[in-house]
């Protein structure tokens, strides 16, 4: 029995990367995870990953900030101390549009980027779990679990014909806790 | 890939042979992974110095009030909201080359989006620092905010455009800060992944441990398309409240409706002419003439004469509709303005806003680089003086003949400019010091399609249509990155 954790092709262009994918799933081999130095347009229908919903959240957020800055509005303004300027209506719709605008962007903001921090386990301090150190350089890591996925010789041969540049067979998952 | 299949009459973004993507992080990373140059130092020593000099006069205003100013009961506003208004401008170039572009699909956005960004940033702290400076006593800054008091609560005055724009620069600021960190991370990912020993362990605690897993980038990627599609009104509103400080009075000068549009595009464009100032020099020193291009160059020089021209416009239409109001006190105005004492001033407006960005309809300067930073200082001195006219030459003859003054500012307020220029510069500095100039991330997305090796792939290939390939090869000639020999045989 072998110690290898992971199995991870590295390819040195985003189309090989593709092909390896490719092939892969034709030889029904489960992927882990793909990680790249930029986006790869294309990949999340490939590899059957969802839409991200983390626009609805950016849209809740929003009617959230505009509802809070306009409620606190009418609550200062008109209904906790309507002041009187110069017999002017306390309820000047207009005037309560800027801000209502800027904390819609604003609860927007920090609301989707706090969404996607979470979800996506992001936070300083965090300890990155990195499995190559260059796939946030010049290397296309495709990952995949080396447990139950044998014999490994055959993965190995088809990442090779796909156009990786190194197969590695790692026998700790993360290098970063190295 | 996305990129794929770019016609060959565009441009290329990326210029030099044999870039690869590893090429990229070693070139954008040079200056942080290596010992600062002489010129850094130099650079940051003046900066530096006038950094001090900004804590001098400031501390000198809070010790004495603004009583060390040059203000009187006539001029009330002068130099400090002029900065305000000039560093806010300044700004707005980096969401618009961040946000606006992106929705727009404008790759060439991906080199230079980085450091237009963080030159943001700094120039709203620099904003900010006026506003605080201003207040006297910066301890009451708290007093704009709406907090629960022991006077009743009594709230803020919402009606107000000042209350607005409190509202609308710390919006602006906080989302632009967020909206710049999300896009660092891959990058301070690359450099923690190169980086050994300590810088590794703070450069990981700064990446929020980045992997760069397939999840990360389909949410990133939603992430800054959201983000860019929220800031294009945020930026457009930021100035639009600021013009409201002074459209909303009821001030001859101030009280027009032109005063939105035309201060949007007065940001632009002096926003512009900073990136050129800053990135015409920081190219050149930090070797990043293969991704920041003449096309970059050129581009930029022509949102300078459009945004120029809208701002000449607007000049123009406000003269005119002084006259056509058939207000006399509106139409002295302006009268005022372009021959009374602060002509000088109009003047200096006119010629450096107008008139000299015209000259960039000359293909010859637009595509000269000692001329085009030439201008961009000039445009820079121009939309300090066009803040001043519009302050101080309605101030300072107001409705009462026998209340006219002149305004004349101290030292302290020159001080708090020029120092204001050092935080800015002190800023900047450190920042190209530690965090990648450059999207590494975003420009390697452009290698594959959109790089100057990849379309001479595709002529050599040969299946292009002739007149195509002529019109490339005429196109890149202009770009001092490309070394056109090796174009005479395809």
């Amino acid at each position: 029995m072998s110690n290898t954790k992971f199995i991870l092709g590295l390819f040195d262009d985003p189309d090989n990367l593709l092909d390896g994918i490719h092939k892969l799933q034709q030889n029904s081999v489960p992927i882990y995870d793909v990680y790249t130095p930029m986006p790869i347009h294309g990949i999340e229908a490939k590899m059957g990953i969802k839409d991200s919903r983390l626009g609805y959240a950016a849209f809740c957020f929003g009617c959230t900030g505009g509802t809070v800055a306009f409620s606190m509005l009418y609550y200062m303004l008109v209904w906790d101390w309507p002041h009187n300027i110069g017999g002017k209506p306390n309820f000047a719709i207009p005037d309560f549009v800027p801000i209502t605008f800027e904390w819609t962007v604003l609860f927007t903001a920090f609301g989707m980027v706090l969404t996607f921090f979470y979800a996506t386990h992001l936070f300083p301090g965090r300890a990155p779990r990195v499995m190559d150190l260059r796939a946030t350089d010049d290397r296309f890591v495709i990952a995949i679990d080396a447990r139950g996925n044998v014999p490994h010789a055959d993965i190995t041969k088809i990442l090779n014909e796909a156009g990786a540049v190194e197969v590695k067979h790692n026998e700790r998952k993360y290098v970063s806790y190295e | 890939m996305a990129s794929h299949g770019e016609s060959i009459i565009r441009e290329p973004l990326i210029t030099g042979k044999d870039i690869t993507y590893a090429q990229i992080t070693n070139d954008v990373l040079r200056p942080i992974e290596n010992k600062p140059t002489k010129a850094w130092w130099i650079g940051f020593t003046v900066a530096s110095l006038g950094a001090l000099l900004w804590v001098v006069a400031v501390s000198y205003t809070f010790w004495f009030g603004i009583g060390a100013w040059g203000l009187n009961k006539t001029v009330g506003w002068a130099w400090d909201i002029t900065g305000f208004v000039w560093w806010v401008g300044i700004g707005h170039a980096g969401t618009l080359i961040s946000a606006v572009l992106l929705l727009f699909r404008q790759n060439w956005r991906n080199s230079i989006n980085r450091s237009a960004e963080a030159m943001t940033i700094f120039a709203v702290i620099c904003a900010a620092t006026y506003i605080v400076a201003h207040m006297g006593r910066p301890w009451m800054a708290v007093y704009s905010l709406p907090l629960p008091n022991q006077y009743g609560s009594l709230w803020v005055n919402f009606n107000s455009p000042l209350i607005w724009d409190v509202f609308a620069i710390s919006t602006y600021f906080s989302v632009s800060l967020v909206f710049w960190y999300t896009g660092l991370l891959p990058d301070i990912a690359s450099i923690r992944d190169r980086a050994v020993g300590l810088k590794r362990r703070i450069y990981s605690i700064f990446s929020f441990g980045w992997t760069g897993s397939l999840k990360t980038w389909q949410r990133f990627e939603t992430v800054s398309l959201i983000l860019a599609g929220i800031s294009t009104p945020l930026v457009l509103s930021v100035h639009t409240i600021v013009s409201m400080d002074f459209a909303t009075s009821l001030e001859p000068g101030w009280h027009t409706t032109i005063f939105p549009p035309y201060f949007v595009a007065g940001a632009i464009f002096s926003g512009f002419a900073m990136v050129q100032t800053l990135l015409l020099v920081a190219r050149k020193v930090l070797g990043l003439e293969n991704y920041i291009t003449m096309f970059h160059i050129e581009s930029m020089n022509k949102i300078i004469i459009l945004t120029g021209s809208i701002v000449g416009v607007a000049y123009i239409t406000e003269f005119f509709i002084a006259w056509y109001s058939g207000v006399e006190y509106e139409q002295y105005a302006f009268i005022n303005r372009a021959t009374g004492p602060y002509w000088w001033a109009y003047w200096s407006m006119m010629s450096c806003n107008v008139i000299s960005p015209q000259l960039f309809w000359f293909r010859k300067l637009r595509l000269s680089i000692p001329f085009s930073w030439f201008l961009s200082i000039v445009v820079n001195i121009g939309m300090w003086f066009e803040r001043f006219v519009i302050i101080v030459t309605s101030l300072h003859r107001d409705y009462i003949p026998s209340s006219w003054a002149m305004f004349y500012p101290t030292w302290v307020e020159v001080s708090i400019f020029i120092g204001s220029i050092g935080v800015f510069f002190t800023l900047f500095l450190l920042f190209i010091r530690v965090l990648p100039s450059v999207a590494m991330a975003e420009v390697k997305l452009l290698l594959k399609g959109s790089s100057e090796q990849a379309k001479k792939k595709v002529l050599a290939h040969g299946h292009v249509d002739p007149a195509q390939a002529e019109f490339y090869k005429e196109a890149i000639e202009k770009f001092d990155s490309i070394d056109m020999a090796d174009y005479a045989k395809l």
